[in-house]
């Protein structure tokens, strides 16, 4: 499982830092939306990776802890989600105002000189 | 303690309910909770100086023991930080409301949560909340760049939006790099475990180390990551740009705050992890601030060069080491902070009297040799306006703090500074003390030169402009935050013992990690990782 999940954010890194150097602001909107995926799968992988465990201890005993997934991670992950959400919905908003702006999608606002 | 966070939060929280079209009551509201952040900073300021070890307080979230909630955390570095924060605050909002919070909506609601995000930085003791306040601040600042809107102001702050959330990311990933090896986010209880780390495992804990670093760097500006800032501080409506020079600090001040903490001496085997690193890239900021005030044409962008100055003369100061000149730093960060605030607001005042462009004109036109036809022969007997020469006046005094020259300030901040780098030992100065020196020196000689000539273009040159009209709501906070750097200065004994103190709770996190760990007893490692 950890290299089907290593290679799954390697990819979507790869491509997210390849989207975020091109020159239409759409593609460093996906760009961006990749690398978060990337990023907030890594922060599961931080927490080492187990299958069929509970992140909340049973009632009436703790136990051993090695039994249990790692909560803290699955806290910080959906922070991450919400957090990366809310500024990509508002960088669509900076997108379209600045499309509307500058005639153009491109990141700098005016096309290259050809 | 909470009340930093709690009152711009519940201020900004009625703005919104009230609505963006009640402007005075947003206003009213605003300057209140403003005011009182002033209050509670000072408050903060006093205790923290009086308490015996400089640990004022932790502020349990939740009430639940460190290692597992979250803590408030308040030391003298912090308190200071704080009232720096609220001061800069009362100014900028001041200024704004003559004309600026107009031209947006939602302009105090934002101010309030840019407010909250910041002092939530300073606070916070916990990683993972520092990266949530992080997200307040910067989502706030976003809309703040953008207030006003503007083809110039969009681009700009697009690009702002874009490098800041790669920035984020990186975060993301140094904070569950960190996570993944050491099992904690609570930076006291991070700087107790690594020195125990297993040799196998550093190499993972200073990858995610410097990731983090890397995003911090970037709000810092430092170079190579600071070709963002020009344009968008520059861009930025003026009192929003006036109070983003507490930005650059809120990175700076993370780096102090978590690299003492984390690879102070104690640190064991990665003890001044990348310090070599940051003193480099420090010097390299001042570099490239330094060259960016001369080449700027436009006063706006020039200031906002003098931030990547500022800022790198803190991070080198910072990396160079003795505790000496970490207080020097310190001191120099308020200085050059309240400097450059004034900086920017005085900018848009005198830039409102003249056409677009007038600037690039005038650098041009010296540069091709061309003769000057302005002589106006009825203009050379009037008196100069009252008006410009407050404007002359405090811009003269805004030059000479962020130049550092006597008698403000910035003469005081450098000079301990080089003080504090040229006697370490004093049989063997370093080089890098040397080199520092240097840069320094040079960095002020240039940035007197370029903003004396920005100042004689801008007021002595231009007799064909009109007289700009300055509101007394407007000039006030200037003359404010320059009275203050005066009051630094006349104050410097005190100042300098503070920040010396600061920097010597630094420099020895005991009372630090023993106010945060042992604020209860609890037995460590309960929930500890099993591996």
């Amino acid at each position: 499982m950890e290299i089907v999940l290593a290679i799954g954010i390697g990819v979507l890194v790869s491509s997210g830092v390849w989207l975020i150097f091109r020159p239409r602001t759409f593609q460093v909107v996906v760009g961006l939306s990749l690398l978060s995926y990337a990023v907030n799968l890594f922060i599961i992988a931080m927490g080492r990776l187990k299958t069929e465990a509970a992140p909340i201890l049973a009632a009436g005993g703790g136990g051993d802890p090695g039994r249990y997934a790692d909560p803290l991670p699955q806290a910080l992950v959906l922070t991450a989600i919400v957090i990366s959400f809310a500024t990509t919905a508002l960088l669509l908003v900076v997108l379209i105002a600045s499309r509307g702006l500058t005639g153009t999608d491109h990141v700098d606002g005016r096309e290259l000189d050809r | 303690m909470i009340a930093p966070i709690a009152v711009p939060l519940f201020a900004s929280a009625m703005m919104l309910v009230l609505g963006g079209d009640r402007r005075t009551m947003n206003a009213t509201l605003n300057v209140a909770s403003v005011v009182a952040l002033v209050g509670i900073a000072i408050a903060l300021l006093q205790r923290a100086d009086a308490s015996p070890d400089g640990l004022l307080d932790v502020y349990r979230l939740g009430d639940w023991p460190a290692p597992f909630g979250i803590v408030l955390v308040v030391d003298r570095l912090t308190a200071m930080m704080l009232l720096l924060t609220s001061i800069l605050a009362l100014a900028t909002l001041i200024f704004s409301l003559a004309r600026w919070h107009r031209v947006g909506a939602h302009f105090h609601s934002l101010f309030q949560l840019l407010l909250m995000g910041v002092n939530g930085a300073f606070l916070t003791g916990d990683l993972f909340n520092l990266f949530v306040f992080f997200e307040i601040l910067l989502a706030a600042s976003y809309g703040l760049a953008l207030h006003g809107s503007g083809t110039a102001r969009v681009t700009a702050g697009m690009h702002y939006i874009i490098v800041n959330l790669v920035a984020s990311f990186l975060f993301l990933i140094g904070v569950s790099l960190i996570y993944g090896v050491t099992g904690t986010l609570n930076m006291a209880d991070l700087a107790t475990r690594i020195p125990a780390i297993r040799a196998e495992d550093r190499a993972l804990l200073e990858t995610g180390a410097a990731i983090l670093g890397i995003a911090f760097l970037t709000k810092a500006g430092m170079w190579p990551m600071c070709f963002w800032l020009p344009r968008t501080y520059a861009a930025a409506p003026p009192p929003v740009a006036a109070f983003f020079a507490i930005l650059t600090k809120v990175g700076v001040y993370i780096i102090l705050r978590l690299w003492l903490l984390l690879f102070g001496d104690h640190a064991g085997p990665s003890a001044q992890f990348g310090g070599e690193l940051l003193l480099t890239g420090g010097m390299a900021t001042i570099v490239f601030g330094t060259i960016g005030c001369l080449a700027s044409q436009d006063m706006a962008r020039l200031t906002a060069y003098s931030v990547l100055v500022s800022s790198g003369t803190v991070l080198s100061a910072i990396a160079m080491g003795p505790i000496g000149m970490t207080g020097g730093a310190l001191y120099y960060l308020v200085s050059s902070t309240l400097g450059l605030a004034a900086l920017f607001l005085l900018v848009e005042l005198i830039e409102r009297g003249r056409e677009p462009g007038a600037d690039l004109l005038a650098v041009t036109r010296e540069l091709y040799g061309e003769e000057d036809e302005l002589d106006d022969p009825e203009g050379t007997g009037i008196a100069i306006p009252a008006s410009i020469a407050i404007l002359g006046g405090a811009f003269i005094c805004c030059a000479l703090i962020i130049s550092g020259l006597p008698p403000l300030s910035g003469f005081i901040a450098k000079f301990a500074l080089l003080t504090a780098a040229l006697n370490p030992q004093p049989d063997s100065v370093p080089a890098a003390a040397w080199i520092f020196l240097v840069i320094l020196i040079l960095s002020g000689l240039a940035t007197l030169i370029a903003t004396t000539r920005a100042g004689i273009y801008a007021l002595w040159a231009s007799s064909d402009r009109a007289v700009p009209s300055v509101r007394l709501v407007e000039i006030a906070p200037i003359i404010a935050l320059i009275l203050l750097c005066a009051a630094q200065t006349i104050q410097a004994g005190p100042v300098l013992r503070y920040m010396q103190a600061a920097a010597d709770s630094l420099y020895t996190p005991h009372s630090y990690l023993r106010g945060v760990l042992d604020a209860e007893n609890v037995p460590q490692n309960t929930l500890g990782r099993t591996r």
